[in-house]
């Protein structure tokens, strides 16, 4: 056992993968010599050599496209699209290449490779550095998405998209890189399509996110210390597959459900899940389905401005306080 | 730009530049035979869309045929085609029944994809046909990908990018040139410059003569056009291409100067060229030079009536074929969205 930041979790587990499997390529824009913008990726050039760890030009592109390539023949590569701002530039293979070519091909293509990102905001990067692209992957059919919020789910998850045959985005978040988590010695593989019940409650399920997660515990510890609410925190972990049945078994026994989504409200995942609840589990309700997200404006750069944007631990724990008493 | 009854060859003599006599004769006839398959197998694509058996849409390369043939001629088996939505030639080139492809354009059971995929994205992963992609320019960082995978597996295949004029105007054609010289990756761009993009004549969207060639020396490249109607030309313009790619000298960019008799795609009847340069371009047509120069070489007209009649043979009876076919089984609606075969996105 040992304890390890979010950042070296994605080493460990990258390394863990190339040194398992010689198809295991990983190129990206300053990934190599730098260790990554975010040095998530320190170490694994001196480690596996230039010809497995790639600096790339500029070329988001070029990067996609050639992941695509190279999976289509036969490697598995992993492709670190820098801030997850920038699939906007390069979201042809997202949204038409990779989700879509199986099926098109009646299954002759199989592309088992993995995008990784640097997602979510919180660190004062304005707009177009911070931004929670979870729904604009998670609408096409044949991609599969999913977002850790630990250490150890950061080498777990990462390791199953590696070994998955499905073009899978990693929406690594990049405020979460400097926490801490214990993570065991050896191999550790995790399942795609699978959520995590972190603390187990009676009064409401709250579904989390990424960085929300770490944010919803410390809520869920706040309503329970001081106004005896006693509530269910799901880490939702994979967005696609999609851990339904976790999700409405909380909610059967609890009969009230919060998400709690950084991303602007307009469309959020919460959206879809509280869709399916509504579908689903609506008669296991006792009160409406909440969505705690951003509001639907850009995020803005400024300490106090960003702040106000993504939920707060306090905002998270009034919603829910006010909800529950109403 | 004027548009030349001859394409622009820059200075290239006026008659083929390529010592046809080299190239074995049993390989000519191989690529006379693939050319006219193309030619019989488009015009009957497109005979099928007027009997709206055909739906959709269709892009045809008649008249391009040169490029197609000679390009599939000069690979090895193993080599990887990488094609455009205009890809019923390049995929016929690679030896994939007529049957198949009809059957894709048809909406059949016996279709190359049974139906989930169309004209626009025909594939063939077992003839080395790595996909035809409808958004332009996409394909060339994917070539480049499986360029890269040959590089780092030690492996000998080449990835062959065909695209039109009009792709050298989007951003991923200028990531991959980069992307391939600086890896000299085995990867051979061939541009088909058929004068028009979509609706457009390509002169009036660049500033440059070539839309393809002249941006070559931005990536170090040499800046290569050839008669893409001459198909010696071609088979030798890319034999040497492939053996550099090979050798690991790295990409090629050839641009290849050719026409295409139809509009850009079955919604366009192509009013927006000027008077007399079909026909023009008509006199300079692959599959005429081809078998002139043949017949020059002392091929009897008889045996390349018999490679016509043949194949006309082979495209009736891929056509009954596919009239014939059950409409695609709706079994495969929900099947390999995802590598488990199915579709499920959630438990």
């Amino acid at each position: 056992m040992a304890e390890l930041t979010y950042r070296e979790a994605v080493a460990r587990g990258i390394a863990q993968e190339m040194a398992r499997d010689d198809n295991v390529v990983f190129l990206g824009e300053d990934v190599a010599k730098a260790g990554g913008v975010f040095k998530a990726t320190d170490g694994l050039l001196e480690q596996f050599g230039p010809k497995r760890v790639l600096d790339t030009p500029i070329s988001e592109q070029a990067i996609l496209g050639a992941a695509m390539g190279a999976a289509m023949t036969g490697l598995r590569p992993i492709a670190e699209i820098m801030f997850a701002d920038f699939i906007a530039v390069c979201y042809d293979y997202i949204a038409n290449e990779f989700p879509k070519t199986r099926y098109m091909t009646n299954g002759q293509v199989t592309l088992p490779l993995v995008v990784r990102c640097g997602n979510g905001g919180g660190a004062r990067f304005g707009a177009q550095h911070s931004q929670s692209i979870e729904n604009w992957c998670m609408q096409f059919p044949g991609l599969k998405v999913v977002a850790p919020s630990s250490p150890l789910d950061v080498i777990g998850l990462l390791a199953a998209a590696v070994r998955d045959p499905n073009p899978v985005v990693f929406l690594e978040h990049k405020s979460l890189y400097s926490t801490k988590g214990e993570v065991p010695d050896g191999e550790i593989v995790d399942m795609l399509g699978t959520a995590r019940t972190l603390r187990a409650g009676t009064d409401a399920t709250l579904l989390a996110l990424g960085m929300m997660v770490p944010r919803t515990l410390q809520a869920a510890e706040i309503l329970h210390t001081e106004h005896g609410i006693n509530c269910e925190v799901i880490d939702v972990r994979s967005l696609v597959p999609l851990d339904t049945q976790c999700m409405l078994g909380s909610i059967a026994r609890t009969g009230r459900v919060f998400t709690v989504e950084e991303n602007p409200r307009q469309l959020g995942w919460g959206a879809e899940i509280a869709s399916i609840i509504a579908d689903e589990a609506f008669y296991d309700l006792d009160g409406p389905v909440i969505r705690i997200t951003a509001p639907n404006i850009p995020l803005p750069a400024a300490d106090a401005l960003e702040d106000l944007t993504i939920p707060s631990v306090s905002r998270i724990a009034d919603t829910i306080r006010r909800a529950l008493a109403a | 730009m004027a548009v030349p009854q001859r394409p622009s060859l820059d200075g290239a003599p006026a008659e083929p530049t390529a010592d046809s006599e080299r190239i074995p004769l049993a390989k000519r006839l191989e690529i006379y035979r693939s050319m006219v398959l193309m030619r019989q197998a488009e015009q009957r694509a497109n005979d099928l869309f007027l009997q709206n058996l055909v739906k959709g849409t269709s892009h045809l390369s008649l008249g391009q045929e040169a490029i197609a043939a000679a390009a599939a001629a000069a690979m090895r088996p193993g080599d990887l085609s990488f094609c455009t939505y205009r890809g019923h030639a390049h995929t016929l080139a690679r030896g994939v029944p007529v049957e198949k492809v009809l059957g894709e354009l048809m909406g059949r059971d016996n279709g190359l994809m049974r139906g989930k995929g169309g004209s626009m994205h025909l594939t063939s992963v077992e003839h080395g046909v790595m996909g035809s992609y409808a958004i332009v320019g996409a394909h060339l960082p994917i070539a480049c990908g499986a360029a890269w995978r040959a590089q780092y597996k030690g492996a000998s295949d080449v990835s062959v990018c065909f695209f039109g004029d009009g792709t050298t105007n989007i951003g991923a054609f200028h990531e991959a040139l980069n992307f391939a010289a600086c890896m000299k990756l085995p990867v051979v761009f061939v541009c088909e410059n058929n004068l028009y993009m979509e609706y457009t004549p390509i002169a009036e969207v660049i500033p440059v003569e070539h839309p393809a060639a002249d941006r070559a020396s931005a990536y170090g490249l040499e800046r290569i056009v050839i008669d893409g109607n001459d198909a010696d030309v071609v088979y030798e313009t890319l034999s040497h291409a492939y053996a550099r790619a090979r050798n690991g000298d790295g990409p090629s960019l050839i641009e290849a100067m050719t026409y295409r008799y139809s509009g850009h795609s079955r919604a366009d009847p192509a009013k927006y060229r000027p008077a007399g340069e079909l026909e023009r371009w008509k006199e300079r047509d692959p599959l005429n030079i081809y078998r002139r120069r043949l017949e020059g070489s002392g091929v009897k007209a008889a045996a390349l009536d018999a490679i016509e009649s043949d194949v006309r043979t082979i495209v009736d009876a891929a056509t009954k074929a596919c009239q014939n076919a059950p409409f695609t089984s709706t079994d495969v609606l929900f099947t390999d969205v995802y590598a488990d075969g199915g579709c499920a996105w959630r438990n």
